[in-house]
């Protein structure tokens, strides 16, 4: 187990060289240095060589390569560097905001099982009758549903015209995790029973539960013990996965309702320009990211060991 | 076979509702019933009435028209955004898949580094280097998306390569390029149709999520995420600008969605559940195979 963890834990070195080399190239592509820039701000005209200078004295001078191993050391130790807008340091902002998005993304992924588990299952084993028709259509419904249009629904209606809930979170409030919460539960929810539909059809259709069923199991006995577990696996992939698209996809939610997390960060950094932001953003999701593909990939190891060391390498 | 018959008016119906927009996006400016882009302070913040049926803005736009020509921004683009990364995704991964060694391993290595970053998080960040506009985030949009093409055509291409059929076209002659184009393509070209269609709607989604939050069409472009995004303020009393662009990208999601789902339905109807829409669905299919050994 150790072994395949250490194993593991090596083969996202070059993952997380690839991102973050790709990070640093592309914000290093965004136009010009920091130097540059900050004397542009400052909207004072300076000559060639007090450019030189500054840049002499932050290493801009030297080439690609080792500008990006010092910037990786840097990195490592949390220093990434100082926002262009707010002149706080960036690394320290972004863990701020951090836990906010987590939570929002924590609170709908377990509103969104609590909805999607029941209603596929039961979809599932009552398959082509009347409910599993209702919540197809509705499921088929949300899944073009754009979050935004969800968001501005919401608000219209609990917000605006049955003053429920507060239109903007203003903070990390209960109250205001609601409605965010709900945007994104209604789009993923919908994805998600779907899956859960699929998945459970395809397990139940199986050899080894009409087996169980002619031994005379009974049949809520084959649902726990058997197919729930084995459709576990499945259900486990998609919610890394999910969490992936999560991080990105609240960027427009946390806007909408204003919720202070990384997301809203990001998207103001872009309309600000504020480079080290963007690049600390797109940088820590993806290790984020990188990490919670290989926690899924431990766990599915606990939960069945003959998915072994070769074949989830390769992702 | 009813079934199937059945199967077939529906897949009729919905490929012309498609063309049927599609030709929208096409004739958009002849269609209007006003000019889309004409203030008209007198006419401001109409609810939708006889003359303008869907209401106008603060400047006294016409929302009708807005839709109508914010479909070019809209969904023309996402549609031309999914053919441009189909091919050259599918391209990619057929040269991987047919080629092996070096190739293979350099472009599949590529397309793991974009995978690598989550969702929309890279897009983010191709907009924070290109700056906004639609263009922009149409380019960022495709740079993410074209490796989930280029895995399935190569993953498709290698289970093809070695089947009989191939071996026989060979050996009575047929050159590298004639065996892709006549017997590789046409056999692997379903799902990669069915992945394209269903990815219409996300790009749109996508593409107008962009737009919402300023990042991809800049005002005064009639886009419909842009639209909504410039009535968010006046929700409270306008709701109808807000919401109408909103319903018209939903409608537009669910016939082309409906459409991916009845065209794999139609190619495929065993493998309804396998072939992979989504990256987690794809994931599935590996594992539980590999699974199974």
């Amino acid at each position: 187990m150790v072994k395949y963890i250490v194993k593991r834990l090596l083969q996202l070195i070059p993952v997380i060289l690839a991102i973050t080399f790709l990070s640093f190239a592309l914000l290093r592509l965004a136009g010009g240095d920091a130097v540059t820039y900050f004397y542009e701000r400052r909207g004072t005209a300076v000559s060639q060589e007090v450019i030189d200078k500054g840049k002499a004295l932050y290493g801009l001078d030297q080439p690609f390569l080792v500008q990006y191993g010092n910037w990786l050391k840097k990195m490592v130790s949390g220093d990434m560097g100082i926002s262009y807008v707010s002149q706080k340091p960036v690394f320290s902002t972004f863990l701020e905001k951090l836990p906010a998005t987590i939570l929002l993304t924590a609170s709908s992924i377990m509103l969104t099982l609590l909805i999607a588990l029941p209603l596929g299952i039961y979809s599932a084993l009552k398959q082509n009758s009347k409910w599993d028709y209702l919540i197809r259509t509705f499921t088929f419904l949300g899944n073009s549903l754009p979050n935004f249009f969800v968001a501005m629904v919401l608000l219209y209606f609990l917000a605006i015209k049955l003053a429920l809930l507060p239109v903007i979170s203003g903070g990390v409030t209960l109250k205001g995790l609601i409605l965010p919460t709900l945007t994104l539960t209604i789009s993923m929810g919908a994805k998600y029973t779907r899956q859960v539909r699929a998945i459970v059809l395809e397990e139940v259709q199986k050899d080894y539960v009409v087996g169980a069923k002619a031994r005379g199991v009974r049949f809520p006995v084959i649902m726990i013990r058997s197919v729930l577990r084995s459709s576990l696996f499945a259900l486990i992939t998609l919610l890394a996965l999910s969490i992936g698209s999560l991080l990105g996809g609240t960027a427009i939610v946390e806007s909408i309702f204003m919720w202070d997390g990384v997301g809203k960060l990001v998207v103001d950094a872009i309309i600000m320009r504020d480079y080290p932001i963007i690049q600390a953003y797109v940088v820590w999701m993806s290790i984020i990211y990188a990490f919670v593909n290989l926690l899924t990939d431990i766990v599915y190891h606990l939960l069945d060991p003959r998915v072994g060391l070769e074949e989830v390498g390769n992702i | 076979m009813t079934g199937n018959i059945k199967l077939r008016k529906k897949l009729i119906l919905l490929i012309t509702l498609a063309v049927a927009i599609i030709l929208i996006c096409f004739f958009a400016p002849k269609l209007c019933p006003f000019d889309p882009y004409a203030q008209d302070l007198a006419k401001a913040m109409q609810s939708p009435n006889w003359h303008n049926l869907l209401g106008t803005d603060r400047y006294g736009r016409d929302i009708l028209s807005r839709i109508i020509v914010g479909s070019r921004a809209s969904v023309f683009s996402a549609f031309l955004l999914v053919t441009v990364i189909t091919i050259f995704g599918s391209f990619m991964g057929v040269v991987c898949g047919w080629q092996g060694g070096k190739t293979d391993a350099v472009i599949m290595r590529i397309s793991d580094v974009f995978l690598a970053f989550p969702g929309l998080v890279f897009a983010l960040a191709v907009i924070g280097v290109l700056g906004g506009g639609m263009s922009n985030a149409i380019i960022a949009l495709g740079v993410i998306s074209w490796p989930k093409y280029a895995r399935l055509a190569r993953s498709l291409t290698l289970s093809t390569k070695n089947a009989p059929y191939i071996a026989a076209a060979r050996l009575s002659g047929s050159n590298n390029r004639q065996i892709i184009y006549r017997h590789i393509l046409p056999n692997i070209s379903g799902p990669l149709v069915v992945t394209g269609v269903l990815d219409i709607g996300t790009m749109m989604m996508e593409l107008a999520g962009l737009s919402f939050l300023g990042l991809g069409a800049q005002p005064p472009l009639a886009e419909w995420g842009s639209m909504m995004s410039e009535g968010r303020s006046m929700l409270q009393t306008t709701p109808w600008v807000v919401l109408s662009p909103g319903l018209a990208i939903f409608l537009t999601v669910f016939v082309f969605n409906l459409l991916g789902d009845t065209v794999r339905d139609y190619l495929d109807p065993k493998e309804r559940h396998k072939i992979s829409i989504s990256k987690g669905e794809q994931v599935i299919c590996k594992r539980k195979k590999s699974w199974r050994g």
